[in-house]
């Protein structure tokens, strides 16, 4: 009796998460693999069955290789810019202070800087993204133009040269996801412990030798993650992009993106099969990133 | 200048320097957004004119524009629904099933969870196209309904995978004392249980709702027929397409400060836990 009455309040308990997630996330995904083996154009009758085709037409299509190629640059200059710049940041933070009396202190007035460099984190990307068109705007009118301006710099097309549109992007990038590294950092700052920066210290190392000796190694599972996170971030971009740029992947390719690509087919072109392709491949490299960089990533672990 | 014998002679520099580079970085976070709040006020030529300089008046107009005309009011309704049913039920079933999932042994549990956690490995374009006939088929696009269940089935596994792991953190005493005493599994899990998790359930609420909060890709797809129940997020982005046409730039600053003011408001108080909240996700 009492066993029956476990199994009836567990399956009680699960019956609606399941059946909510196996419709609407599961069957989604199954089917993307489905169709990406057909020519399914997203309101006809038959579906038809091509095989490996749309994965063979993907490896010849030009916009596909230009956007893994966004994807790439991204994927190197992203996380490292991001985590550059928050380790520094964080460092700063927590240690600035130097070593007086009772150890490492951090620099005065550091909870307010956490506050307002970790804001950007809780905007929506999709405003970010309207709040920069106004600030790259390629005329005097854009804010970084009316200031160069002042000094007498002509005004610079941020968004629609194609040598700088993707750096711009990634700047937007660099700037709303910086403050939550910084946090994520500090909070691994000051689990170490105080004796180390203090022997370390008294035996005359200066602030950047604790940086690179003590902080950055007791850091490493951190930065690791921060690193994926990043990596994902890199490979997706949609909201930012859409809203920045806009979804032609203007100027010339340069802001072209395969989640962007992917909606498009899908939804614009009435190409659902080959979107589904698309979205296979971006699985792929998504799972392959992370476990590559897990695995390189990977050495013997320093003990606390 | 790495100086070896830090903190002795001038602290002072390298302290002053330390100011000068955090200052730096908080004064590109501060000015853009202190620059949208004051376009709100300014006319279109002042919009476009100097961007140091501060609007010629106090104009409220282009508030009272964005929060009718724009629709921005009607977003933020929208939005405070979708997000508030959509986290509502993302706690309730993820919770459950992490409880059931990550306390009780029966046939396949092991199975079930890792069925759950699987959706994390995906990114969310690959199902695109199918989610939209899927809501299609059940008559749900374009409605609130529809895109509530898909957030919370979007949101569950991870729900699920960090609650898992809190539950089963929570002592065995507490839940056998209660069984004695004859409560129910049900009574459990909602008197006892959900209190002792509430320091987990409170991270991950925020995280739900910033997540759902913030959203854009789903809205655009399953609302996109119906701009009267647009969110804000969508909503924003419309606007400033439409900024262009009627050259109203006033409104769609307006309209941006509106959206932000609020989330800042919210995040000046709950800072502390938005922080952990959020961290949360990569301190699995």
């Amino acid at each position: 009796m009492e066993r029956l009455r476990k199994y009836g309040f567990v399956a009680g308990f699960l019956v609606v998460p399941l059946t909510l997630y196996s419709v609407f996330v599961i069957s989604p995904y199954v089917q993307a693999f489905q169709l990406s083996l057909t020519s399914w154009n997203g309101y006809s009758a038959i579906v038809r069955y091509v095989g490996l085709d749309n994965f063979g037409r993907l490896l010849g299509d030009e916009v596909f290789w230009q956007a893994l190629r966004n994807h790439g640059l991204l994927l190197l200059a992203l996380p490292l810019t991001t985590l550059v710049i928050a380790l520094f940041l964080s460092f700063l933070l927590n240690l600035g202070g130097g070593a007086r009396g009772a150890g490492m202190r951090g620099v005065w007035g550091s909870k307010f800087y956490r506050v307002v460099f970790f804001f950007p984190q809780v905007l929506a990307v999709a405003v970010v993204g309207v709040l920069f068109q106004a600030i790259y705007r390629p005329d005097e009118d854009g804010v970084i133009n009316g200031l160069l301006a002042k000094f007498g710099i002509e005004p610079v097309g941020w968004l629609i040269e194609p040598g700088l549109a993707l750096w711009s992007v990634m700047a937007v990038m660099v700037w709303q996801g910086v403050g939550f590294y910084v946090v994520l950092f500090s909070a691994g700052m000051a689990a170490i412990p105080k004796d180390y920066f203090e022997a370390a210290a008294i035996d005359g190392a200066g602030r950047v030798r604790l940086f690179f000796s003590i902080t950055l190694p007791l850091l490493r599972d951190t930065v690791q993650v921060g690193w994926i996170y990043l990596g994902i971030a890199a490979l997706d971009g949609f909201a930012l992009i859409q809203v920045l740029v806009g979804d032609k992947g203007e100027p010339d390719g340069a802001t072209t993106i395969l989640p962007i690509t992917i909606y498009k087919n899908a939804f614009s072109f009435g190409k659902v099969g080959y979107a589904s392709a698309m979205g296979v491949a971006l699985f792929f490299l998504t799972v392959t990133f992370a476990v590559l960089t897990l695995r390189t990533t990977r050495r013997e672990r320093v003990e606390l | 200048m790495a100086s070896r014998d830090m903190g002795r002679p001038r602290p002072g520099v390298l302290s002053g320097l330390s100011h000068v580079a955090l200052a730096v970085w908080a004064l590109l976070i501060i000015l853009p957004l202190l620059w949208t709040f004051l376009a709100s006020f300014k006319s279109n030529s002042e919009i476009f004119g100097d961007p140091l300089q501060l609007p010629g008046a106090l104009r409220l107009d282009s508030w009272g524009r964005a929060w009718d005309e724009a629709h921005i009011g009607q977003y933020m309704l929208n939005t405070v629904i979708v997000v508030f049913f959509g986290t509502a039920g993302t706690m309730l079933f993820g919770s459950m099933a992490a409880y059931v999932l990550g306390r009780y042994r029966f046939v396949g549990h092991k199975l079930i969870y890792y069925y759950f956690v699987a959706g994390l490995a995906f990114p969310v374009f690959l199902a695109l196209g199918p989610l939209f006939f899927v809501v299609k088929q059940l008559g749900l696009l374009n409605s609130h309904v529809g895109l509530i269940l898909v957030y919370i089935a979007y949101s569950l596994p991870f729900t699920v995978f960090f609650l898992a792991a809190f539950f089963r953190t929570l002592p065995e005493a507490v839940a056998e004392a209660a069984r004695i005493d004859g409560a129910s599994h049900t009574r459990t899990f909602f008197q006892i249980m959900v209190p002792m998790a509430r320091p987990g359930l409170i991270s991950i609420t925020i995280f739900n709702v910033l997540g759902q909060w913030n959203q854009y890709l789903l809205p655009l797809v399953l609302l996109a027929g119906a701009p009267d129940k647009w969110v804000l997020t969508q909503g924003i982005a419309g606007i400033s397409t439409l900024a262009g046409y009627q050259a109203d730039w006033p409104g769609l600053f307006a309209a941006l400060s509106m959206t932000i003011l609020p989330v800042m408001v919210v995040y000046i108080i709950f800072q502390r836990q938005i922080q952990s909240g959020l961290g949360s996700g990569a301190l699995k």
